[in-house]
């Protein structure tokens, strides 16, 4: 049997933790919108808390990473060294994060509880990988937009465990600014006045590439523009796990607890078939047939950047 | 302009300058030189590598060194931004190319990625490290994280306002950059890649195809939400301006005054440049009586190719701060040529000509420290004695009479409507 890599999935409720757990994910990253971005639903310390209970009773022990990955301002970081200690006293299993003053507080609120970097989109390199292992995380969450020949030579490069997203949709742009009620500004309308938070169905078309539609919401940090396709390396999933990749993420934002449902039991089927026997491994059609019977028609299932060239 | 030392930090490099320093963007040698001849205490530059301006023209080591030379005539230095977010491929030759720039006389690197800034405080210790807006700094503990680090100067996120400057500055003994002047992303920067999505070009390593400036529309469940017109969504900015604003950034204590603009043009830099510094100098003078003079705003908004705003100094940016209709050139000006040298007993000026110009033409002069005098293009020769019936060449020595004494290195722009 080879080494089992982990299954990390988002959940935006109690609820829908435990049935994706049951589905067969290994871990689950969530905490509040406060410190940790783009979240599909809140998970305040209470709720945390109970979803550590859970985890530490659950049949597959199943791990807790707090998400604490926003960009902070003063006032947030200011909060950080009791938010972290109590996340600590809680005893999640790491803290996601992408700024380095959560690094800074975590040293001395959260001492002993490892930590993912996770910077998204710049996160590019083993050099920077090994940066951060340094200073003491034990995880690297590669930016979307790296290809799989560059993840097979972080992986092969760095001591650190190495993360990779491996199905949903991603963030592309983030602003501070609240882009959409400027707009409504001006069309003269009453800025507000369209619930533009998460999973109300907005989206953007670019003038080019009609047919793409991008969703777009705002939260307390600002707007978020998303992609306009999923990524889906389950046909493929098999290349990642000859790399030994440590974490391959499923991105449960705005898809509902039936798709993340039915995404992780493909992941998982296809990951315990390979480590069953990693050499007679064959890709099961009817894994992505599952999926794809759920997968919102106007949204492509794509590779994406795991087999582009990009130029610069 | 004196930088002298206050509380010497853990490096023992300076790390607050007693006056702002003025940093100027330099896409070429020629800039690299107006900038700092037009008033720039440290211009920064881009070179073959490892820079987010793959379109610039950027610097080859030999102009580097030459660009240093010059630079160091005024007491001035040469910034280089290394600020691309390196992948793999990018890591190997990265140690000879920071060592190149530290041989050549670089000041300092404006790096993002943690990897390049380790890797230059290892082989090249000679560099000073400024931490880039790439790296979106927002708060004084990461200020501290980099401080910690060994960094001086920090340029921070274009999202602080002028009160979270202030709070950093109380928490963490540090040389603070912010950007005063010029395009910004309306994204955090980094945390962008619209370009590598829509066209494959990565953003994060200086193939940015400024998406955010193209035409959207809004829908909610499949109806758009626009008036008559449609693709009127869009992300797009105004360009920061602080030239009404300088006591303020001066008194909350942010240490270099970075103007934005790598891509503009040789008319922009010398312009924008110009009038800051007087601003500054004239805070400097007698902070007490300062007032801003209506020339410093009216000298920017020749320059200027967008509207422009205060961007998160105040507040956050709403309808106001962004461009929903077409883009206009917001300057009724053009560059026309730059002053070559000048007779004083003929009045003559030999004008190196940028853009077209002909006798008629509304012109203006302008030179560091404010110079100025407007008026008419008269008869124009070659410097073969030819009567021109306009400057039609890039570059042509065109002989014309000024109505003041001019100096090589001033400016002339001609009005467009």
């Amino acid at each position: 049997m080879a080494r089992k890599p982990e299954l990390l999935v988002t959940a935006a409720s109690l609820e829908e933790l435990r049935r994706l757990a049951e589905a067969g994910a290994d871990a689950f990253v969530i905490g509040e919108s406060r410190y940790g971005a783009r979240l599909p639903g809140e998970f305040g310390l209470e709720q945390l808390e109970q979803a550590v209970q859970y985890a530490r009773s659950s049949e597959r022990q199943v791990r807790i990473y707090a998400a604490v990955n926003n960009l902070m301002d003063n006032a947030t970081s200011d909060t950080l060294p009791e938010y972290l200690s109590k996340l600590a006293a809680i005893g999640v299993d790491a803290i996601v994060f992408g700024d380095p003053s959560v690094l800074m507080a975590a040293r001395e609120a959260s001492p002993g509880v490892p930590l993912h970097w996770n910077a998204e989109m710049t996160s590019t390199s083993y050099a920077q990988a090994d940066y951060w292992g340094r200073r003491g995380a034990t995880r690297i969450v590669l930016a979307r937009e790296l290809n799989m020949e560059q993840i097979i030579e972080v992986k092969q490069r760095t001591t650190l465990e190495v993360q990779v997203q491996v199905h949903g949709m991603t963030n592309i742009y983030h602003s501070k600014r609240s882009l959409v009620d400027s707009y409504l500004g001006h069309l003269g309308k009453e800025p507000g006045g369209l619930d533009s938070s998460l999973g109300k169905g907005l989206y953007l078309t670019e003038e080019e590439r009609q047919g793409e539609r991008y969703p777009i919401y705002q939260d307390a940090h600002g707007t978020y523009m998303m992609s306009s396709d999923d990524i889906c390396m389950l046909e493929n999933l098999h290349e990642l796990l000859e790399a030994d990749i440590d974490s391959l993420r499923i991105e449960g934002l705005m898809k509902t607890p039936e798709y993340n449902e039915t995404v992780v039991r493909a992941y998982r089927a296809a990951m315990d078939a390979y480590a069953d026997n990693p050499s007679g491994y064959r890709f099961n059609p009817e894994w992505l047939n599952a999926i794809r019977r759920v997968q919102d028609p106007e949204r492509e299932l794509s590779y994406g950047f795991f087999y582009k060239e990009q130029v610069y | 302009m004196a930088m002298t030392m206050n509380t010497p930090g853990p490096t023992g490099k300076r790390h607050r300058l007693d006056r702002p320093e003025l940093l100027a963007p330099a896409g070429n040698l020629e800039k690299l030189k107006f900038a700092v001849h037009y008033g720039a205490d440290a211009v920064y530059i881009g070179g073959q590598k490892y820079g987010l301006r793959s379109g610039a023209d950027n610097f080859s080591f030999e102009e580097m060194r030459e660009g240093v030379e010059f630079a160091a005539r005024y007491g001035a230095k040469v910034f280089v931004a290394t600020n691309i977010y390196a992948h793999n491929e990018d890591i190997a030759g990265l140690e000879a190319y920071l060592r190149k720039l530290e041989e050549v006389g670089i000041a300092a690197i404006i790096a993002a990625d943690p990897a390049i800034v380790e890797t230059a405080q290892r082989v090249a210790p000679g560099l000073e490290v400024h931490l880039s807006t790439q790296q979106s700094v927002l708060n004084w503990r990461t200020v501290k994280f980099w401080k910690d680090e060994g960094l001086p100067r920090v340029v921070l996120a274009r999202e602080t306002s002028l009160e979270e400057i202030a709070e950093i500055k109380a928490h963490v003994d540090i040389e603070i950059e912010a950007f005063i002047h010029g395009a910004m992303c309306s994204s955090f920067s980094g945390r962008c890649v619209l370009s590598n999505h829509f066209t494959d070009r990565d953003s994060n390593r200086g193939g940015c195809c400024q998406s955010c400036r193209w035409k959207y529309d809004l829908y909610v469940d499949g109806d758009t939400v626009t008036g008559e017109d449609e693709n009127q969504f869009t992300m797009g900015s105004k360009d920061l301006c602080m030239i009404r604003h300088i006591p303020e950034l001066i008194e909350v204590g942010v240490d270099s005054f970075k103007i934005e603009g790598r891509m503009k043009s040789l008319h922009y830099v010398a312009t924008v440049v110009n009038a800051y510094r007087q601003a500054i100098d004239s805070y400097f003078n007698d902070p007490a009586a300062y007032e801003l003079k209506p020339e410093w705003l009216d000298e920017v908004n020749k320059a200027a190719n967008r509207p422009l705003n205060t961007g998160f100094f105040f507040d956050t940016p709403g309808t106001e701060d962004h461009i929903y209709e077409a883009e206009d050139k917001a300057a009724p000006y053009d560059f026309a040529g730059v002053v070559q040298s000048y007779d004083e007993t003929t009045g003559l000026a030999v004008i190196q000509q940028r853009n077209h110009f002909k006798p008629g033409q509304e012109i203006e002069f302008f030179g560091p420290g404010g110079t100025f005098f407007k008026q008419q293009v008269g008869e124009i020769r070659d410097v073969e004695g030819n009567v021109l019936d306009a400057a039609r060449h890039p570059l042509q020595q065109i002989v014309l009479r000024t109505e003041q004494p001019v100096k090589p290195m001033d400016m002339m722009r001609k009005r467009i409507r």
